[in-house]
């Protein structure tokens, strides 16, 4: 296996919740355009991970990392990175819906006012496409002056992803997206993370394995804050390299 | 004792009872006392009202040796002093919870936000003395004119820096309100800040906002109930202060004057001052209706932030 377009990229990454040392010696790429997914059991460090990548750890002072962390090349620990412009290159959705307490137009409005200058018709089309891209236009166009929060919770967690694409991002994080859905909107969202890898690097933390098998290009298995094992996702769980990763997929561990 | 199958024994019954009893009778019980204490107020304002009709409101006049009685200037006192104290405490005190709760280094948010809350439990007499005596003199000597030579020149507004830096007047009671008020307002944000989901502040983070934008754009919509709700406990306690007010404010029954340096008269202060000498009859009457005017006041307050509290509701779009 060899990734040859990387868009991302962990090189002898470490990372510390205070004094605990919680990534150990990360060293894997993320394809451009691929869905990535980690799995593993709680606490193993996967969620960690993703949220180094748009650096939302910086939120919090006793956490820090060190090594590098390159996106197209560039280090992202580095102290002269802006991560107003990093966010917004690099969208997230949460465990749960988080719809902001406004309507649904302005929810997804909102992200796109803080980096761009747009009319007010080239906003509308912003937010239509923004919607469609995330499969919900045909459900909200005729309310989009409701609040967000009145929506089904798949719906709000597509409004989050919409809000997420509108400020135009390259790659997606979603924390494990559906734990909080019912079947059928997980199915939904899980079919719309295959529609956005034509044009975005899509990364999922996920506890359903199933899932990670069913919509990832490539699967990390993650254990104790290490990268277990790395790989295309149908050779990973059909032949896993390592006694480890077999114990967890086939449900002895875990 | 043994319970046999779903049936309760009666003495745990009849203790429900008696417990829901009591809990609705309390509840009734403060209904009861707010329509007693405006059946008060309004039957001993009374001649007052007879005497002086809706012209109460509108007349600057307070004589009672002549019998002849305005509400005029304490109502405008109070509703000065308080707006003032709410401009200057409303956005310092979400500076304060801003900072306690996104930028404040762990070690310092406690003991600085227990020095805010004991900022509350001061009695307001100190506040008084505090700023007739320390406050006042420095403000006249050194804010005022400063003031005075800066807004002061701009036309329309200048004219509320006009006159002479006496130190005491409007202007000053609402400084000292405002500090008053800071540490209630400023509590109950920080606590309404908390307690927004952290996931909603890294979603907003998330889409590439500054501490300032997710505070502005995402917190506050959030908490916006909890915030205008501090608001107006401030705002409660600002139109209801008597003492601190009573030391600063100057307590003239004379307004020629737009300037905030003027000294005036609050109702609060105006029946701190005089209850005690006032003749049975119209003098009583009056100061009574003073209090009833304070006390729709207040109800004024509560309604106008429902009703923005409902436009505000209207703004973020309908909930089916």
């Amino acid at each position: 296996m060899e990734i040859t377009d990387a868009q991302i990229e962990f090189k002898d990454f470490n990372f510390y919740y205070g004094k605990f040392h919680a990534l150990k010696h990360i060293n894997f790429k993320m394809a451009r355009h691929k869905c990535t997914a980690f799995i593993g059991p709680s606490g193993c460090g996967k969620s960690t991970l993703l949220r180094t990548i748009n650096r939302m750890y910086d939120l919090y002072p006793e956490q820090r990392a060190e090594g590098q962390l390159l996106f197209d090349g560039r280090n992202l620990l580095a102290s002269e990175i802006d991560v107003s412009v990093l966010r917004a290159k690099i969208g997230m959705v949460f465990q749960k819906p988080t719809p902001f307490p406004m309507s649904i137009y302005d929810n997804i409005a909102f992200g796109v006012k803080l980096h761009e200058r747009l009319s007010s018709s080239d906003m509308d089309e912003r937010v239509e496409w923004a919607l469609r891209k995330a499969a919900l236009w045909d459900e909200v166009k005729d309310k989009l002056k409701q609040s967000g929060m009145s929506l089904s919770g798949g719906q709000q967690q597509r409004l989050c992803i919409a809000r997420g694409i509108a400020v135009k991002p390259e790659v997606i994080l979603l924390d494990e997206p559906t734990s909080a859905l019912d079947p059928i909107s997980t199915a939904r969202i899980e079919e719309l993370i295959d529609e956005l890898k034509a044009e975005f690097t899509i990364v999922i933390v996920t506890h359903n394995m199933q899932q990670a098998a069913r919509i990832s290009d490539y699967t990390a298995y993650m254990y104790l804050g290490e990268m277990v094992e790395f790989g295309v996702t149908d050779e990973l769980f059909v032949k896993p390299k390592k006694k480890e990763t077999e114990d967890y997929i086939t449900g002895r561990f875990g | 004792m043994q319970t046999t199958g779903f049936t309760s024994s009666a003495s745990s019954k009849l203790g429900d009872r008696l417990f829901g009893g009591l809990a609705k009778s309390f509840a009734w019980l403060t209904l009861i006392l707010l329509a007693g204490i405006i059946i008060a107020l309004v039957y001993a304002s009374w001649p007052s009202i007879q005497a002086f009709g809706i012209g109460f409101l509108f007349s600057d006049a307070w004589n009672p040796p002549m019998e002849d009685f305005g509400g005029l200037i304490p109502i405008y006192g109070t509703i000065v002093t308080s707006v003032i104290a709410l401009l200057i405490a409303v956005p310092v005190s979400f500076g304060i919870a801003l900072f306690l709760t996104e930028l404040s280094p762990a070690w310092l948010r406690r003991p600085l936000g227990t020095a805010i809350e004991l900022l509350a439990a001061i009695p307001s007499i100190v506040y008084g003395m505090w700023g007739l005596l320390v406050f006042s003199p420095i403000f006249a000597k050194y804010i005022q004119p400063a003031l005075q030579s800066s807004i002061g020149h701009v036309p329309v507004i200048g004219k509320l820096f006009a006159g002479a830096p006496l130190g005491i007047g409007l202007l000053c009671a609402g400084i000292i309100l405002a500090i008053m008020i800071i540490p209630y307002v400023a509590s109950v944000m920080r606590d309404v800040f908390e307690v927004t989901p952290p996931m909603l502040k890294e979603s907003a983070y998330g889409v590439g906002c500054t501490t300032w934008e997710v505070m502005w754009g995402a917190v506050l919509p959030y908490t916006k109930n909890g915030v205008i709700g501090g608001v107006m406990l401030g705002l409660g306690r600002a139109l209801g202060e008597t003492m601190a007010v009573t030391f600063v404010i100057g307590n003239t029954n004379f307004l020629d004057s737009a300037s905030l340096f003027a000294p005036g008269n609050s109702i609060t202060s105006a029946l701190a001052n005089e209850f005690a000498e006032a003749d049975p009859g119209l003098h009583t009457a009056a100061l009574m209706e003073l209090g009833l005017i304070l006390f729709v006041i207040t109800l004024i307050v509560l309604v106008v932030s429902k009703l923005l509290l409902l436009q505000l509701a209207k703004g973020e779009g309908t909930k089916s």
